[in-house]
């Protein structure tokens, strides 16, 4: 490791100090404990014995110098460690800038601000990116042969088709869960029976097409924030802009357009799944044959049960497609912003799938469908 | 020092002896011998896929060769011992070509981070003061070390990036295209740059580039990889001379003439 460094009254002159060993990053705390125990006054300083010397080094003899009641500049070093001590004097010896942080109470109130400030820009622009998406369905609409059907499919493919089994497997187990509750407490009054409405009542209206939105929520929305941020930071959206395509046609629409199919279609088979977990317990330990599972269900739930669980699809379609792609366009070139939109992007789609449902439920109770 | 050269010049830095690095069956380096003296700055010049980075990322033991021996500082590079290996890595610094600084921290963090990993005994106002000297001595202002990466221009990126490699006040220094993507105002700024710490702060730079006003105005030495080696390794009015389809085309081409006039060598 070398010589460790010192600095003691040199013989001739004790009011000179003399400075040997390594001036060095590694000696570093043995430096500052030398400097904690300096004299107040010295004549001068002697570094002509220093055998190394770095930039930590040298900033250490400069803040001794200083502490001495010295400069940097009065200090005599090598002729080989002069340029270094000559720079790190001209730099030491700027005056430092203010380094204190604001970590109080105001500070608190300015990140509120900025985080109520953020949200509403968030609204704003969502709303902005609806209508500019509204806008260029209406304009390829026009023109269907604009339609990058490749894309569309590639995307169906990928968060409808691939997302079948998780989706189903889900549903199912939580249809089990409900019959199983359900019947725990119909029990008490011999009523096992309403099990089924239960069941159905729950995974046609409601659980089938929630279920489903927010597993597309974490799967989707995420994944679709995450593409389009890569290629946001890759600049390849701007390249796409200044090719003259519309980055809306070409990236928004496809996305949007295999959600707003394969929704509907994920939330029917979430739907069935649910129904055969319930039916899977009924005949499992209700006592509930399959064709009294069945016809039960067919005397008591109506048809518009199902129409109400399923017009709220396409709607749930829409806000995890355009959420999921603005973010992603906001994203701003580093890997902590990919990072940052794509949560942002999960906790908005689920929080307003969430949201939109219960005022729909509320909306399809009033009017008593 | 271990790895003293037969003529006796400087110590070396670097030693490189029959290296050889593969890809599947593409052979980039053979038998590939290498020298870099204590001191000096050598410009490492190839074509594109002639493995300037690979030999880059063989002697930082970022990749493991396939056959040789390399010596960093007289240690051995490939050793497996955590101490030799610890020693090197806290004498070597490295630019990356895009300055890869932790886009999450902001300038000061990055050029801190070393310096918290490795000794972190330091007091906080120390390891601040260091990485403000080290903010200064790259040249970039006082207001940059507050920022992100992110938030600064190109060149400014790789100043900070410099600031960082010398944060444990390395020996050597690795600079990958140092000058790439700067404006010429820029690069030449940051050639002056380099030259200047390497003068006040006794650095061995090993520097792979493309640029020849960097070669003409700042390299001791020139190294030219072709033909999975290096072909010369020397002054460069030497390497301009050599006889090498390639060596000949890079440094008599409208470009190499151009800088040649430039700087008035050759």
């Amino acid at each position: 490791m070398g010589q460790a460094p010192a600095i003691e009254p040199s013989k001739s002159d004790p009011d000179i100090l003399r400075a040997t060993g390594e001036w060095t990053l590694v000696h570093a705390a043995r430096l500052l404990d030398l400097i904690e125990r300096a004299p107040h006054v010295a004549k001068d300083i002697d570094g002509r014995d220093i055998s190394r010397l770095d930039s930590t080094g040298a900033m250490l003899l400069s803040r001794y110098a200083t502490r001495v009641g010295l400069g940097l500049a009065t200090v005599d070093v090598k002729p080989i460690h002069q340029p270094l001590v000559e720079s790190v004097r001209l730099i030491c010896e700027t005056p430092p800038r203010d380094k204190s942080k604001d970590m109080g109470f105001r500070r608190a109130i300015g990140r509120l601000g900025f985080a109520i400030e953020d949200n509403f820009r968030e609204i704003v622009a969502l709303i902005g990116f609806g209508g500019l998406s509204l806008q260029t369905t209406l304009r390829v609409l026009r023109k269907p042969s604009r339609i990058r059907w490749t894309s569309v499919v590639y995307h169906m493919e990928s968060v409808g088709l691939d997302a079948v089994p998780l989706v189903m497997l889900l549903t199912f187990m939580v249809g089990a869960v409900v019959a199983f509750l359900g019947a725990n407490v119909l029990r008490d009054f011999g009523a096992e029976i309403f099990v089924v409405d239960l069941v159905g009542i729950a995974f046609l209206r409601e659980f089938g097409v929630l279920l489903t939105a927010i597993v597309l929520a974490g799967r989707t929305a995420s994944a679709f924030t995450a593409q389009l941020g890569a290629m946001q930071s890759g600049e390849e959206i701007d390249a796409i802009r200044t090719l003259g395509l519309d980055p809306i046609e070409l990236l928004v629409l496809p996305r949007l357009f295999a959600l707003l199919v394969m929704l509907p279609m994920l939330t029917f088979l979430a739907m069935i799944a649910g129904l055969v977990g319930g039916l899977a317990v009924s005949v499992g330990s209700l006592g509930i044959s399959p064709e009294m599972y069945l016809v039960r269900m067919h005397d008591t739930i109506a048809i518009g049960d199902f129409w109400v669980g399923i017009s709220k699809a396409p709607i749930f379609a829409i806000v995890i497609a355009l959420i999921g792609c603005l973010e992603g366009f906001q994203v701003q070139g580093t890997a902590e912003s990919v990072g940052e939109r794509t949560t942002s992007s999960v906790v908005q789609t689920i929080s307003l799938v969430i949201v939109l449902d219960a005022l729909a439920a509320l909306f399809f109770m009033e009017m008593n469908w | 020092m271990s790895a003293t050269p037969p003529d006796g010049t400087a110590p070396l830095a670097i030693r490189v002896r029959g290296l050889a690095n593969s890809f599947g069956d593409q052979v980039v380096h053979e038998n590939l011998d290498l020298d870099v003296r204590r001191g000096e700055i050598v410009g490492v010049v190839g074509g594109s896929g002639t493995g300037k980075s690979v030999l880059m990322r063989a002697i930082l033991n970022l990749r493991r060769p396939q056959a040789g021996d390399i010596q960093v500082l007289g240690v051995d590079a490939l050793s497996e011992d955590r101490e030799a290996r610890l020693a090197v890595e806290r004498n070597t610094g490295v630019l990356y070509q895009n300055g890869a600084l932790f886009s999450s921290l902001t300038v000061e963090e990055n050029v801190a981070v070393p310096l918290k990993e490795h000794y972190p005994e330091l007091p906080p106002d120390l390891v601040h003061d260091l990485a403000v000297l080290k903010i200064r001595l790259s040249g970039l202002p006082d207001n940059a070390a507050m920022k992100f990466p992110a938030q600064l221009s190109g060149g400014m990126r790789k100043r900070a990036g410099i600031a960082r490699a010398l944060a444990l006040d390395p020996a050597l220094l690795f600079l990958d295209e140092p000058t790439a993507g700067l404006d010429p105002i820029g690069a030449a700024a940051f050639d002056q740059l380099i030259r200047g710490l390497q003068q006040t702060l006794g650095l061995t730079v090993f520097l792979i580039t493309h640029d020849l006003d960097t070669l003409y105005t700042i390299c001791d030495r020139v190294a030219v990889l072709a033909d999975r080696r290096v072909l010369i390794n020397a002054p460069l009015e030497e390497v301009a001379k050599f006889d090498h389809p390639w060596v000949q085309e890079y440094f008599h081409g409208p470009r190499g003439r151009a800088a040649r006039q430039a700087t008035g060598k050759g």
